[in-house]
């Protein structure tokens, strides 16, 4: 007797180009199929029971992380892996690389996309945070052209996206910030049980410093149930603000304060707010320090 | 697809995960169904030369490309390091992660010949071995290490 968990009958289509791709997904209840990791899961649970699987493997176009006129570029195959390894990346967001290095584990990182894991749209999961502080833009591809929605407004609420029947996410592009005096820094930080878990709870940081204050603060909560998985409150305090620990520990109690983390079986409500509170201090301390480097 | 290096035919469901294609259908009992879950990596074959949790991964997913399995290690008879590495360093003691353990190490190995033990703990930090305590494992893999490139 076999305990297997098997997904429900579905249809499998490999897609060959972009164009094919959002034809087939102008079918009825389609899914896109990246690296899997989250979707096959869910589909073993019957969370998920699309009738039809548009595998994109193969569109090697969407795979790609450059810097290209003031913005870095991300293309919505690109795998963790590649995020995690690219030079250009890390050097202009090490957010990116200190989220990455805590996504699943290695294994699961080589095939997982960043353009998966934005699309899942999982309150747990590390980039939509990470996106959000950095203030970045999701391109959305349809048959008639794409439309860009700040990463901000992608979420609609859990597994739930601005991603319509027809469309795909093609790139996620990243302003490049230009600091007048001081720098810029960025910094993830997450508490999780183990490896591979989902966070606890985890705050993603993307500073712009003047000469002597915070010309602007990007805020990621993840886990927590922030709104647009921001901090908005505590990025408002912060603006115009010394960049020292006072002021990032104030805004730490802003973030805790604003959040709706729910207790569940990884710690209690209290807990998380204290987790945000000592991470969003952290993550703009070390964003702070990368800044003036 | 292929597998280690045997072109192979099939027709399947789509919904048929690539782990149960190569155990009950090829007959690659190798690769070891674990959690089904993702987390404990006993199923770790390669897709296109790259690690993958293959309980994870349908077998339509794999169409026209190439896995290769625990069974493609030894060669000719010979033992590849790593297998050799799990003998001398006692890397197993009930068996049940360690095809997995083995096909990441190797793709370690190809892409980091002398690995550090931090890096060697961090590549298999998403398997699960529960009887080891990883201690030997991670010796094995660095008896590998040390041990490339002779015969056995």
């Amino acid at each position: 007797m076999h305990y297997m968990q098997v997904p429900s009958h579905v249809e499998y289509e490999r897609a060959t180009s972009v164009e094919h791709a959002l034809s087939l997904l102008s079918r009825p209840d389609t899914r896109v199929l990246a690296g899997g990791h989250s979707l096959i899961p869910m589909m073993k649970l019957r969370l998920a029971q699309p009738e039809v699987l548009v595998d994109i493997n193969d569109l090697a176009e969407l795979s790609y992380i450059r810097l290209d006129g003031g913005q870095l570029r991300i293309g919505a195959l690109a795998r963790h892996a590649d995020l995690l390894d690219s030079a250009v990346a890390g050097e202009l967001f090490p957010i990116f690389h200190d989220a990455e290095r805590v996504v699943a584990d290695p294994i699961v990182r080589l095939w997982g996309t960043v353009g998966g894991s934005l699309c899942q749209a999982d309150p747990s999961e590390d980039l939509s945070a990470v996106f959000a502080a950095a203030r970045a833009v999701a391109v959305i591809r349809g048959q008639d052209g794409d439309r860009e929605i700040p990463v901000r407004q992608f979420h609609l609420g859990p597994y739930e996206t601005v991603i319509g029947p027809g469309e795909l996410l093609a790139e996620v592009r990243v302003p490049v910030p230009v600091p007048a005096h001081g720098g810029a820094g960025s910094a993830y930080e997450k508490v999780a049980r183990r490896v591979g878990d989902w966070s606890v709870a985890a705050v993603g940081a993307v500073l712009r410093l003047g000469k002597d204050h915070i010309q602007d603060a990007g805020i990621g909560l993840t886990a927590v149930g922030a709104e647009h998985f921001v901090a908005a409150e505590a990025e408002d305090f912060l603006r115009g603000r010394a960049p020292d620990g006072e002021s990032f520990r104030a805004a730490g109690a802003i973030a805790a304060e604003h959040c709706h983390p729910v207790a569940d079986q990884r710690g209690p409500e209290d807990y998380k707010r204290h987790l945000v509170a000592e991470l969003t201090a952290r993550a703009l301390c070390h964003a702070a320090e990368r800044a003036s480097r | 697809m292929t597998v280690n290096g045997t072109e192979y035919a099939r027709e399947v469901e789509p919904r048929l995960l690539l782990i149960h294609f190569l155990r009950d259908e090829l007959g690659l009992t190798g690769s070891h169904w674990g959690c089904d879950t993702s987390n404990c990596g006993s199923c770790v074959v390669w897709l296109d030369e790259r690690p993958v949790k293959a309980c994870t991964v349908l077998a339509a997913m794999a169409d026209g490309r190439s896995v290769r399995t625990v069974e493609d290690l030894e060669r000719d008879g010979r033992l590849d390091p790593v297998q050799q590495g799990f003998v001398e360093c006692h890397g197993l003691q009930c068996g049940f992660c360690t095809p997995g353990m083995m096909m990441t190490a190797r793709w370690l190995l190809d892409h980091h010949p002398d690995p550090a033990e931090a890096e060697i703990r961090e590549v298999i930090s998403g398997q699960i071995c529960r009887c080891t305590g990883y201690e030997n494992i991670v010796r094995s893999i660095r008896w590998a290490a040390e041990h490339s490139g002779e015969n056995p």
